[in-house]
């Protein structure tokens, strides 16, 4: 479904990824640790179209179509999604209105039908349901005065929304609490299907005791150095990364 | 070698349109309207119009130039208007009361007044001026300075018709009263609209000006307004500008507000070649408020320049200010906010944003705060910011699938939003939000 090939990224002079690869099959999860620095974000960015990255060479496809020549409106009509790690707030535009202009757009693009006001509103009191999101702050400017955990859950709702082909979620769980972070994961499991992929950045094991991932890399210095089933977080979470930077001992470790 | 005619300032223009008008078209005002007037034009004469050859720091900012060499014609006879011209500007409900200016004169055909309370005067000024002096004489350029204003000098040497209108006191008045001037361009026109709002103790009102012309064509608007809020009355004003791009357009509004008071203004700048509003509050009375909001919409080579003085003249007065600005081409904004607290006016809380929002590069915006404080015990902030849209706004709408150019649209219509959403009068607000939403639709095209 997404597939990364030997993808170099930089933002201004400073190269970040320095050749990934990835293959990410519908109906998986994949998860990707990694220490601060190591271009998770970076990835996460790039693959949504942020303007300030630079892709230097490598390609993206998504079903096969180029990804990496798609401004970030189409990538999302192409199905692509990505859960910010830290939502923008925009000021004077009403939640509501921001997620079905983006709703809209989307189905316009695919030549389907648009959803009127009301028909919206139900549909997102539906979603937000799955988010356990107060109401109220549907009808507040996007993202404006809500706490880092309103915020997060936001995201998963407009993942809920747009029904994603490929998510791509930014650290969700920065930030919360456990109970915020069962919310936000049980969310994101309800959304796992045969036709959807997910890849999950995360700086820490904790959320992949919720969300199990089918696989997981390990990316060091802009590159994938490991990856193995969801194993593997746990000898992260008890090793540390200093291990995964020292790769003999660590491939001895793992057999 | 004589100078080019272009370089030459008008004065002259005025000075015999003046004698004219003297002669012809106010001779049966009183007496004392004539001593006025004389004393306004002298002074004008002798003032001249602030151009950059006598610049000052007021008009440093604004070159006033074009209006003072444009052979600008006074007219004394008024102009005939279609009742249809008036469509473009027709807001709020049908039965509001009307007045309705053409080129500076009262047109009363076009105007219309519906059942006010008693005691209510919603009048031409001319009218009022000869058979009620005792009420608009104490208060007739009064308030509004002549003495150091060329543009209010000359506004009031041409003081006949205009809009008179009185609240007595503990009188509401439910629904807006709309003054709209016209301007025509059968010549190059000058015209001096004039406005006296007096609301007594403890009475409410809503009153609009707006401003328009042919959607083409020079002329120059130079527009004063007085308004005078008595003890704890309130008083809500708009003022919409919609001049033709080529026009001039200078207001000076002056209000002077009572003990408990309260004034709130939103001013709408959406056309108009060069634009300049003087708004001047004095806090004149413990107690008294106001909230000043503005919009101004500017392209091509347009400028717009605020310039708004709050004088806290006495303790426990309350001001806040917030103008913002979408500019695109090569339009330039100034504003300029100076808040002045005087020697003990204790407890003053005093507060203005200026934010402009550039859409193009060559855009450009000058704001300039300036705080005269004479006492301790005060509170003032101000916050000012020129900036264009913020990219990782714009880059989180696109992610949602919003093209860029709606996203674009979409946080330029938040961005103005603020000011509108600050128009209490439903009506009105809806107004000013077509006139916007249609400008930035022509700018943006979504």
């Amino acid at each position: 479904m997404l597939e990364i090939r030997n993808l170099y990224a930089s933002i201004g002079e400073k190269e970040i990824l320095k050749g990934v690869n990835l293959h990410v099959k519908a109906g998986e999860v994949h998860a990707i640790m990694g220490p601060n620095g190591s271009g998770k974000s970076t990835l996460a960015n790039v693959l949504a179209g942020h303007p300030s990255y630079t892709v230097t060479s490598g390609e993206v496809l998504l079903e096969g179509a180029n990804l990496l020549v798609m401004a970030p409106e189409n990538r999302a009509r192409a199905g692509l999604f990505l859960c910010f790690q830290h939502p923008v707030e925009v000021p004077g535009v009403r939640l509501d209105h921001f997620m079905r202009a983006g709703f809209n757009a989307i189905q316009k693009s695919k030549g389907q039908e648009e959803m009127d006001v009301l028909k919206f509103d139900r549909f997102i009191n539906d979603k937000a349901k799955l988010v356990e999101m107060d109401r109220s702050l549907i009808r507040r400017s996007v993202n404006e005065g809500f706490s880092g955990g309103e915020k997060k859950r936001n995201e998963i709702l407009q993942m809920a929304v747009f029904e994603p082909k490929v998510s791509i979620l930014d650290e969700p769980d920065s930030g919360l609490d456990v109970d915020a972070l069962r919310i936000v994961a049980g969310a994101i499991n309800q959304m796992r299907s045969p036709e959807r992929a997910i890849i999950l950045v995360t700086h820490y094991q904790r959320i992949l005791d919720y969300i199990v991932p089918d696989v997981v890399h390990v990316i060091v210095g802009g590159r994938i150095v490991m990856s193995g089933g969801k194993e593997l977080a746990l000898e992260v979470e008890t090793r540390g990364y200093d291990w995964i930077e020292r790769p003999d001992e660590a491939l001895r470790a793992i057999g | 070698m004589p100078k080019p005619a272009s370089t030459l300032t008008q004065e002259k223009r005025y000075l015999a349109a003046f004698a004219s008008f003297e002669r012809n078209g106010s001779a049966q005002d009183p007496a004392w309207a004539h001593r006025l007037r004389r004393a306004a034009i002298a002074r004008f004469q002798s003032l001249g119009f602030p151009t950059a050859r006598r610049g000052n720091e007021e008009w440093k900012y604004t070159d006033v130039g074009p209006i003072a060499r444009a052979p600008f014609q006074t007219p004394v006879t008024p102009a005939g208007v279609e009742a249809g011209a008036l469509e473009r500007f027709a807001l709020g409900k049908h039965g509001w009361s009307r007045l309705v200016f053409v080129d500076g004169a009262y047109a009363e055909e076009l105007s219309s007044l519906s059942t006010l309370p008693p005691g209510v005067r919603v009048s031409n000024l001319a009218e009022v001026m000869a058979a009620s002096p005792d009420l608009v004489e104490p208060h007739l350029a009064r308030h509004a300075d002549y003495e150091s204003n060329a543009f209010t000098a000359l506004n009031t040497a041409f003081l006949h018709d205009g809009a008179l209108v009185h609240i007595p006191d503990g009188i509401t008045v439910e629904e807006p009263i709309h003054l709209l001037f016209l301007s025509t361009s059968r010549q190059e026109t000058a015209s001096h609209p004039r406005v006296l709002i007096l609301s007594g103790r403890g009475s409410r009102a809503t009153i609009i000006e707006s401003y328009g012309g042919p959607s083409r064509g020079r002329y120059f608007t130079n527009a004063v307004t007085e308004v005078v809020v008595g003890a704890g009355a309130r008083v809500e004003h708009y003022n919409i500008q919609q001049q033709s791009e080529e026009a001039f357009h200078i207001t000076t509004t002056q209000v002077t507000l009572g003990r408990d008071s309260a004034f709130s203004s939103v001013n709408i700048d959406l056309g108009g070649s060069v634009t300049r509003n003087n708004l001047n509050v004095l806090m004149g009375e413990e107690g008294c408020s106001c909230t000043l909001n503005g919009l101004y919409l500017v392209g091509g080579s347009q400028h717009v320049d605020n310039q708004v003085i709050v004088d806290h003249a006495k303790p426990y007065t309350t001001s806040r200010e917030l103008y913002k600005g979408v500019l695109n081409g090569r339009s330039r904004s100034v504003f300029h906010g100076s808040i002045v607290v005087r020697k003990g006016a204790r407890k003053v809380n005093a507060n203005q944003v200026d934010k402009n929002l550039l859409l193009s590069d060559q855009a450009e915006a000058d704001t300039k705060p300036a705080f005269w404080i004479y006492c301790d015990d005060v509170k003032c902030g101000h916050g000012a910011a020129c900036g264009q849209i913020d990219e990782t706004a714009l880059f989180y709408l696109r992610s949602r699938g919003i093209g860029e150019r709606a996203a674009r649209s979409l946080l330029t219509r938040a961005f103005v939003s603020e000011v509108i959403d600050s128009i209490e009068n439903e009506p009105v607000r809806a107004h000013v939000d077509t006139l916007v939403q249609a400008k930035l639709q022509e700018w943006l095209g979504e």
